[in-house]
């Protein structure tokens, strides 16, 4: 059944193929229903694979399938082949799992959408680059994908590209994610350079057996660095992702969530040897990347007020702990995290979806309040994933997110603490939306105070709402949408709302904690990652002070929350700093340089082209006019008059250069 | 160098090369005969022409052997005995797909656009720049070579100057002077190597390029000076860093046709003359510039992309774009290495497809909006959501996007020239950040946000135009999922040039990096490992 594996991507991306040709035709639904189908398809397939591997005994879990030979010049070879191994078929199940749940929701929720099958054919073209990406067994088959799923991201962000914000946002996004693939790309020239391959068979076995330098592999990791930061959203290029937020909810959910921003993680597990081989202070600097991203990202998610930046910044933050799980040795704590925050971030993303669709295109929370009696199916699916994000036994959150803290304990001490500080904000922050939006009073019909209305000067915050593209139908009938209750979504928008709570609910079920018996991810991932792991020798005692700690920090998160929020003890700008609402001025110090001193550069060179340089030639032009008003007779303005001069001059240089030469 | 007379033994009894080169100026022969106001004939001589000639080329390229390493079909006819000039004409892997692509995007370049007045001068024109650029490509005597040349020069010249945009008479004068200018060098370069060459070998003279190459009998320090003669009348052509200011005027000047063709097809000339004359006739020369090649190959990826960022005419940010990718070709030829030239052929195919199809797309906008100021042009993709789709997927060739064209080329050059010359590879492979600047910037600005009301009515890309664009978009798609038959057939003929090299050269062996480990499998990695079972990943 291994064999299938090439159907997992191609499935997505025969829907691609059939919606570029017959999408408008099919229109909507059928559009929508005919991608759903491929992507569904496609999970069958991975799970027939992954069925397939599970027959084999635990070290006879890799297969290699070539495709045929994509890039051959020289001693350079590089195939279209996929590797099957417990990692690239985790990754695959709960991608294709729940992209098969989102590509169901946006069903939905791009009803009525001008475009409604253009953007299933970015959603399948999507999925198909992402498999791509996890399944590839070469670098150069991961770049694939990694591009693709940047581009896609950027065509499905921009997607209601009649407004500027979302065009810039699109923007943005690829070319800051440029600056990663720069990393990644320079990462596989050294690679290349040193071992002469490609490929992650032998770039693993050469890690392992001393060939590639620690040096070497210190360059390659750092520079996959660059490029995971740049995918994944790490300090310093973190700053696209809140701006990517003006895609339809759905391409939050899916692409800026769940799947493609774990890309870095899952990189960095799969070429854990380099990792290994490097030397040793190449995983600190991955965990300290991580952790102060975890860190700076939920004080920001701390301070904002549209309903997805909130979710934004938490994702940035999550991504972050899966980096310093990598940092620690925490490969199998990482995936682990990648999966249950996949759960519960589509989750909260598609719940935010159906509020903002509920709510007629409202994101900002200020408006929202005590949703949970309009929405119930939204709202209980809601608090089910803030429950598992903040942390709180027994959903899977906690599980995940306790195993990294663990590890980051026995590894330093440090990243520890900072992490935990920044468990007890991610709790803290998940707690102020969940009784912002849910909870209270109804708000929609109130204005917003003045002075809040422009939170402190930022323009980022306040992203244009989902444009007017967003249903039309929907706005038409209701002209006064914000007096208009807001109304439960449809079937196709809440069924994977509760799959998906379902799956948030029970995932801590992978890997628990109790016995090495009920570590099953990590027994599953252990072929992958080659001895590895960082082995944590603590004890009972220290496993549950520290599990003990991580339940008090995020009970203490909420129960900060429930004071300032719900029960209004203490005004809440106190905690909204300033700093955390403009994002620590790193956008928009970015912003400035770039508009500023970068665009003058920019100038610059072109002054310096159109002035020296062909002002240079024309000068010479000049000359040489000024000296043909002396000699007026030679100068008849014909080319061909022109090209006898500099034929004859050229006789003239030639026989002075056959002279010389011939000494 | 394995191109012995065995190869040339291989004569097709049909001068098929003969009739490629020739073709295009019978037509053109024709179209001149041809009634003033027949337009329509006229233009239906010369795409018939040039798919003919297409059609001569496409059995070129299916009879082609593909593991040949040296010259085939060759043609050879004594033209003046006496200073050992002759007809020849040849085709290796370098040459087979830039003639391939030259016999693509001229009936293409006919099809995307019409001169609208003079009609007649104008096909006849196009039809002797083919003719003249094929001869660039397939000649194998160095005076042949330089004919054809410099035969280029005067079609553009009028191409420019009588059917172009604006300042064209100034665009065409100034692109004339300064290849002109390149060219002269070039001249006194190739009187020079022919009466040196027979001066060190006491044989009499000849013109045979690959003679020449074998001979080798010009001193080192003449051989240096000689490849600088060549290498700027190269230079300007294609053009390199500083020398360029000639094309964004030309190319924002010249009508549709003639900055396609300018593009994708003339600006090879100068990099396929730095395979062919630079690095085969004078390898010592090559090894030794190199650094500056490099150098100025890097300058121009990152100059042109950083003023082609702040253009306000889209045309013209085509064209330093056109700067920047011409870069890339040179990085990778001076690599000096299987990857770094092979990237550089297959550039000079991909930027011919990517570029020339932007040309195209770029002048239907003007030709719909009378206007190519980025200002003036807004949410286009509103009005036309598939023009701009076919705009969105070109110009993702053109980032580099894997998946499409321009990746291989670029990620070929980019690795060959890690292995030789690692730090010009680093700043260059930031090249690629650039050009997803400026021309995702110059969509946003063109394609996205609402149209204004003269942007409203903007008219879709009609069904001849989509079937214009159709071979293009097919050649993107195909060489980037699939590169392999067209590298299979470059490779020969690169092994053997570097070979060459490295046999001339003393002290020169090609830097292309280790050769893979053969076969490993993850799991004997993991049977090898001790540590790896014992360790139990639990804790």
């Amino acid at each position: 059944m291994l064999d299938l594996v090439w159907l997992i991507p191609a499935l997505p991306l025969a829907g691609f193929l059939t919606l570029l040709v017959l999408g408008r035709r099919l229109g909507e639904p059928m559009a929508g229903w005919l991608a759903t189908a491929a992507m569904g398809g496609s999970f069958l397939a991975t799970v027939a694979v992954f069925l397939g591997l599970l027959d084999r005994p635990g070290d006879d879990r890799f297969f290699n399938q070539v495709l045929f030979e994509w890039v051959p010049a020289g001693n350079l070879s590089v195939d279209a082949g996929f590797l099957v191994d417990p990692l690239s078929i985790t990754m695959a199940l709960f991608i294709t799992g729940v992209a098969t749940l989102i590509h169901l929701y946006s069903v939905g929720y791009m009803h009525g959408d001008p475009n409604f099958s253009k953007f299933f054919l970015y959603l399948n073209l999507f999925a198909a680059s992402m498999l791509v990406l996890v399944l590839g067994d070469n670098m150069l088959m991961t770049f694939l994908g990694w591009e693709g799923v940047g581009t896609c991201s950027y065509l499905l962000v921009s997607f209601w590209f009649t407004s500027e914000a979302n065009a810039s946002a699109g923007k943005k996004a690829f070319v800051t994610n440029r600056i990663g693939d720069w990393g990644f790309m320079v990462a596989m020239f050294l690679t290349f350079a040193t071992i002469g391959s490609l490929s992650y068979a032998d770039l693993i076995s050469s890690s392992m057996s001393g060939e590639i330098a620690a040096v070497t592999a210190t360059g390659i990791a750092l520079l996959l660095l660059v490029g995971a930061a740049g995918k994944s959203a790490q300090l310093p290029l973190f700053v696209w992702l809140p701006d990517a937020m003006a895609g339809p909810t759905p391409v939050s959910a899916l692409i800026h969530a769940a799947t493609m921003v774990t890309a870095g993680v899952y990189l960095f597990v799969r070429v854990n040897p380099v990792v290994a081989a490097a030397y040793d202070w190449v995983p600190d600097v991955i965990a300290w990347v991580g952790v102060l991203t975890a860190l700076v990202a939920a004080t920001i998610a701390v301070a904002q007020n549209d309903i997805k930046k909130v979710l934004a910044y938490s994702t940035i933050s999550q991504l972050g702990f899966m980096f310093f799980a990598i940092g620690s040795g925490a490969y199998v704590a990482a995936i682990f995290h990648v999966i249950t925050h996949a759960f519960f971030k589509a989750l909260l993303f598609l719940g935010s979806g159906s509020v903002i669709h509920g709510m007629h295109d409202e994101q900002d929370m200020r408006r929202m309040g005590g949703l949970r009696r309009f929405m119930p199916i939204t709202g209980a699916t809601f608090i089910v994933g803030w429950l598992a994000i903040a942390g709180v036994p027994p959903f899977s959150g906690f599980w995940s997110k306790d195993e990294i803290l663990l590890y980051a304990w026995a590894d330093s001490k440090a990243i520890w603490a900072l992490g935990s500080i920044a468990a007890l904000l991610t709790a803290f922050y998940m707690s102020r939306q969940v009784f912002m939006v849910f909870f209270g009073e109804p708000r929609w019909n109130e204005a917003l105070p003045v002075a809040a209305a422009a939170p402190g000067g930022n323009p980022d915050a306040e992203v244009e709402p989902e444009s007017e593209d967003v249903a039309p139908a929907e706005v038409d009938e209701h002209p006064e949408h914000h007096v208009e209750d807001p109304h439960e979504s449809p079937w196709t928008m809440t069924l994977p709302l509760v799959v998906l709570a379902g799956a948030a609910i029970v995932a801590g079920g992978l890997n628990l904690p109790f016995t090495p018996d009920l570590h099953f991810l990590g027994h599953w991932l252990e072929p992958s990652l080659f001895g590895n792991e960082a082995h944590v020798d603590a004890t009972t005692g220290t496993k549950v002070f520290v599990a003990g700690f991580s339940v008090v920090l995020a009970l203490a998160g909420v129960a900060l929350a429930a004071l300032v929020y719900l029960q209004r003890r203490f005004d809440s700008a106190v905690i909204e700093q300033r700093a955390f609402a403009e994002g620590w001025w790193i956008d928009s110090t970015f912003a400035r340089v770039v508009a500023g001193p970068g665009r003058q550069l920019f100038d610059l060179a072109a002054w310096f082209d159109r002035t020296i340089i062909d002002g240079a030639v024309n000068g010479v032009a000049s000359g040489v006019r000024v000296g043909g008003t002396a000699l007026r007779t030679l100068q008849t303005g014909y080319v061909r008059t022109y090209a006898l001069a500099v034929g004859l001059g050229a006789v003239v240089v030639g026989a002075w250069f056959l002279t010389r030469a011939s000494f | 160098m394995s191109v012995s007379t065995a190869t040339f033994a291989a004569n097709q009894p049909f001068p098929m090369l003969t009739i490629i080169v020739v073709l295009p100026a019978l037509g053109a022969l024709v179209v001149a005969l041809v009634a003033n106001r027949r337009t329509e004939t006229a233009r239906q001589i010369a795409i018939l022409t040039t798919v003919a000639t297409a059609a001569f080329a496409a059995f070129v390229l299916v009879a082609f052997h593909g593991d040949d390493t040296g010259f085939q079909f060759v043609t050879r006819q004594t033209w003046i005995d006496d200073l050992g000039i002759s007809w020849a004409l040849g085709v290796d892997g370098i040459s087979l797909f830039l003639v391939v692509m030259t016999a693509i995007i001229f009936p293409i370049s006919l099809l995307a656009a019409k001169p609208g007045h003079d009609d007649k001068a104008y096909y006849a024109w196009i039809l002797i720049l083919q003719s003249g650029c094929m001869g660039v490509f397939l000649a194998l005597d160095l005076f042949v070579f330089f004919v054809f040349f410099e035969l280029v020069l005067v079609p553009m010249y009028f191409l420019i100057g009588k059917w172009g945009h604006g300042d064209r008479i100034h665009a065409a004068m100034k692109f004339f002077l300064y290849t002109m200018f390149g060219s002269a060098f070039m001249l006194v370069g190739i009187l020079a190597t022919v009466l040196l060459n027979a001066k060190g070998t006491g044989g009499a003279i000849t013109f045979d390029l690959v003679e020449l190459a074998q001979n080798q009998a010009i001193a080192t320090e003449t051989a240096r000076w000689l490849f600088l003669s060549f290498a700027i009348a190269f230079a300007v052509k294609v053009p390199m860093f500083p020398v360029h200011t000639w094309l964004p005027d030309a190319h924002t000047e010249a009508p549709t046709a003639g900055s396609v063709i300018l593009a994708a097809v003339m600006l090879k000339l100068g990099t396929y003359g730095f395979i062919r004359f630079g690095l085969f006739l004078f390898p010592e020369a090559a090894v030794y510039f190199a650094p500056l090649f490099l150098t100025l190959g890097v300058v121009g990826i990152i100059y042109g992309a950083i003023v082609a960022t702040v253009q306000r005419d889209l045309k013209r940010l085509v064209a330093y774009s056109s700067i920047a990718h011409l870069g890339f070709i040179i990085l990778g030829i001076f690599a000096l290495n299987t990857q770094g030239i092979e990237g550089g052929i297959l550039q000079m195919v991909n930027h011919g497809v990517s570029t020339g199809a932007l040309f195209i797309l770029v002048g239907w906008i003007y030709e719909r909006r009378h206007t190519r100021q980025i200002a003036e042009l807004k949410g286009l993709q509103k009005v036309a959501p598939i023009f701009a789709a076919a705009f969105t997927l070109v110009m993702l060739s053109s980032i580099g996007v894997p998946g499409l064209n321009g990746f291989v080329g670029e990620f070929l050059v980019l690795i060959g020239a890690f292995a030789s010359a690692r730090w010009w590879a680093v700043v260059a492979a930031a090249g690629v950040i650039l050009a997803a600047v400026y021309l995702l910037w110059a969509y946003q600005r063109v394609f996205h946000g609402t149209p204004d009301d003269d942007n409203a009515d903007f008219p879709e890309l009609r069904w001849h135009e989509g079937l214009v664009l159709l071979p293009l978009i097919g050649l993107i798609v195909f060489m980037g999922v699939y590169p392999k038959p067209v590298i299979e057939r470059i490779e020969p003929a690169v092994v053997a040039l570097i070979d060459h090299m490295e046999a001339e050269v003393p002290g020169f062996a090609e830097n292309g990096g280790p050769t893979a480990p053969e076969g490993v499998e993850l799991r004997d990695v993991r049977a090898d490992d001790g540590h790896a079972t014992d360790e139990e990943a639990d804790h």
